[in-house]
């Protein structure tokens, strides 16, 4: 068994393995964390795939943004996830059936896929760049792709504009920082002077 | 090395409509909420723009973004009657939009969001197009189901529409990935090259695309959404459902079927077949319990989807005439059709039943002949607009050999007649029921215009028809 198989056993074993903990485990907290682990395993089988950006990225994306931003979530919301989970165990046997049967079409599917036929034809040879993924994915996003780009950058506008309009409501009751009327405070306003002789109070 | 931007005149109309998208938000995120009103104008305008940019194309097809966008005459086509539907329902909501707690600015700028999503879809020349095309579309129309947050219906609206759409997008997908694993590409005029016997991971793939597709021009078994979304939506919101995205499924259904799988064609059109006449009949039997007219409508838009894609089982180009001419006149009749749901007021509330037409022909007699002449219409009772739709689908389906698939539809065309045979009954023979408010200008002229499109259109239907010629020659 060579260097790299031994790792994509490591990687594919802890990845398989902290994702059946993310849905197993009681406390939601360690749920994500097991999460961030199968993310990061995840970025590893991307490294020994040779794309060394779309691991980073997963990292970086992934790791640092999303999965943190679970974390914030799931510590800042009381769900009681024992609640929700209850009728876990009494909907598997369905789950596991159905789930049987997508993984039997995904077989057959699979299986013909190497009989494809005509699909030399549109066949491309694998791009070699010298300088790595990273430097080739950066030629063509802002070129060749420019148009899904943007396209994509639509979508993320429309989510934005979506979750400010469905969500934001301002409040009449709310109290919010005046800053020109803390600014133009004088003493006077604020402060009284009192001469409070001893022992009598005010 | 070529310049990877297109001819600028190709890709116009979608850039105004994205610039003037920016702008709007910017308006009206410093002028706030009071600007709804101009905000709509604007997009009215920019709207009305697009369109004509997309009439000022010329004829010839330019491919832009290495194929990943064309435009040629069936694109301008749907682009010209989804931009109309759009800019028609926009004015149609203006009256909506002036009452107090209704104005918010976003709902115009969503729209001509979603109508940029349209024009990427109708135009698109390969899945990654489609798809966020298709994306960018139906995010804004989730959140404009659900604009009146505060109402449950609206809400519930946009929740139903959001969580199908999402399990629709991950079908569509779905298959859209095993096509490309299975010919190499995702170019629909590559994918032609290849898929040129059926495999088993290709009619999968065609499966999953379909089902997607099928969902977003709410094609039976994917209809359910439908009725909940049209009647818990705001209508304007309703009326701008039923005809821009309707276009635009459509137009992307009939181009990835004929463009990217035109040596397959008897792989996909059991599907069209199966989907058109299940339509078809449960458009006609499910809208005769209908009491609310918002149900009824989306249960006969369910039946007239069915209706069109007859036209694109038979496969071809009379078919894709067809089709296209029926989604044209189809636009024109759903918008006149809201127009009188929108007017549909008493005392400043809306009123939804079809019970509340009662007597219309005595207390609005104008309105009650145009809405009859639209439903007549509708029901494709000759020598309405309606009529000569369906004559062209059906007698595309016969050329192709489809005779059950003719005979089916004419019947089912048939049982549809009486529900809305029923509409017009109420208006002119039952006891008066009390006076609506005065109906709002700007639907008058929308109510107008359809109506008398739909009364007139056989006078002189040959410019439509030559378009619609025009625009399916260049798909074969």
């Amino acid at each position: 068994m060579s260097f790299a198989a031994a790792f994509f056993y490591l990687f594919a074993a802890v990845l398989v393995g902290s994702a059946f903990m993310v849905i197993s485990s009681r406390n939601p907290v360690y749920s994500v964390l097991f999460l961030i682990l199968a993310f990061v395993n995840a970025a590893g089988l991307f490294i020994l795939l040779g794309v060394e950006f779309l691991a980073l990225i997963l990292v970086v994306v992934y790791v640092g943004a999303v999965a943190v931003l679970f974390l914030f979530v799931v510590m800042m919301l009381d769900v009681d996830f024992v609640e929700l989970r209850q009728g876990f165990l009494q909907y598997l046997p369905v789950g596991a059936i159905v789930g049987l049967i997508f993984l039997a079409e995904l077989v057959l599917v699979v299986g013909t896929w190497i009989s494809g036929p005509g699909v030399t034809v549109t066949k491309t040879a694998v791009m070699t760049y010298p300088k790595g993924n990273t430097h080739a994915i950066g030629q063509v996003l802002y070129t060749d792709y420019i148009y899904f780009f943007q396209i994509a950058g639509f979508v993320l506008l429309v989510a934005m504009i979506g979750a400010i309009v469905l969500t934001l409501r301002h409040k009449a009751n709310v109290k919010r920082q005046n800053i020109s009327a803390q600014v133009n405070r004088m003493p006077e306003d604020a402060i009284k002077v009192v001469k409070v002789r001893p022992g009598q109070g005010i | 090395m070529p310049s990877v931007l297109p001819p600028l005149g190709a890709v116009l109309p979608e850039l105004l409509l994205a610039v003037s998208a920016i702008l709007l938000v910017l308006i009206g995120a410093i002028q706030g909420e009071k600007s709804a009103n101009l905000i709509n104008g604007l997009a009215i305008a920019a709207l009305v723009a697009a369109g004509v940019l997309v009439l000022l194309q010329p004829g010839t097809t330019v491919v832009a973004f290495h194929g990943s966008m064309l435009v040629d005459p069936f694109a301008r086509f749907m682009k010209v009657i989804a931009l109309l539907g759009a800019a028609a329902s926009l004015v149609m909501s203006v009256d909506w939009l002036s009452r107090a707690q209704q104005a918010r600015f976003e709902y115009a700028v969503l729209v001509v969001l979603a109508s940029l999503g349209i024009c990427i879809l109708i135009s698109a020349g390969d899945l990654i197009a489609l798809y966020l095309g298709l994306e960018l579309m139906s995010l804004s129309l989730y959140v404009v189901a659900a604009i009146n947050r505060d109402s449950v219906r609206s809400t519930e609206a946009g929740l139903k529409y959001f969580v199908l759409g999402a399990l629709s997008s991950g079908m569509l997908l779905y298959g859209a990935s095993l096509l490309y694993g299975f010919t190499g590409s995702v170019n629909f005029a590559e994918i032609a090259k290849v898929a040129t016997q059926p495999s088993l991971g290709l009619i999968f793939g065609i499966v999953f695309l379909f089902a997607g597709l099928c969902f977003k021009v709410s094609a039976v078994p994917f209809h359910m959404w439908t009725p909940d979304v049209y009647e818990g939506a705001p209508t304007p919101v309703t009326a701008f459902f039923a005809t821009a995205p309707k276009v635009a499924a459509m137009a992307v259904f009939v181009r990835v079927a004929i463009e990217a799988l035109p040596n397959v064609t008897h792989s996909w059109q059991q599907i069209v077949t199966f989907v058109s006449i299940a339509s078809m009949v449960l458009g006609s039997f499910a809208a005769i319990g209908q009491r609310n007219i918002k149900r009824l409508l989306a249960y006969s838009s369910i039946g007239h989807m069915g209706f069109a894609l007859v036209g694109l089982a038979a496969g071809t180009q009379e078919g894709v005439r067809g089709v296209l001419m029926y989604m044209a006149i189809y636009v024109v009749m759903t918008l006149g059709s809201f127009t009188c749901v929108l007017a549909m007021r008493r005392d400043g509330r809306a009123v939804e039943t079809v019970d509340d037409l009662a007597g219309l022909s005595r207390t609005r007699p104008l309105m009650a002949l145009l809405l009859g002449a639209l439903m007549f219409s509708l029901a494709g009772i000759p020598p309405l607009a309606g009529f000569l739709a369906k004559y062209y689908v059906f007698v595309a389906a016969i050329q192709a050999g489809l005779y059950a698939l003719a005979v089916i539809g004419v019947v089912a065309s048939v049982i549809g007649a009486y529900y809305y045979l029923r509409v017009v009954k109420i208006m002119y023979f039952d006891e008066p029921a009390e006076a609506f408010d005065g109906m709002p200008g700007e639907l008058k002229a929308v109510l107008g215009l359809s109506g008398l499109f739909t009364i007139f259109y056989f006078v002189y239907p040959a410019p439509l028809i030559e378009a619609a010629g025009a625009a399916a020659r260049a798909l074969f």
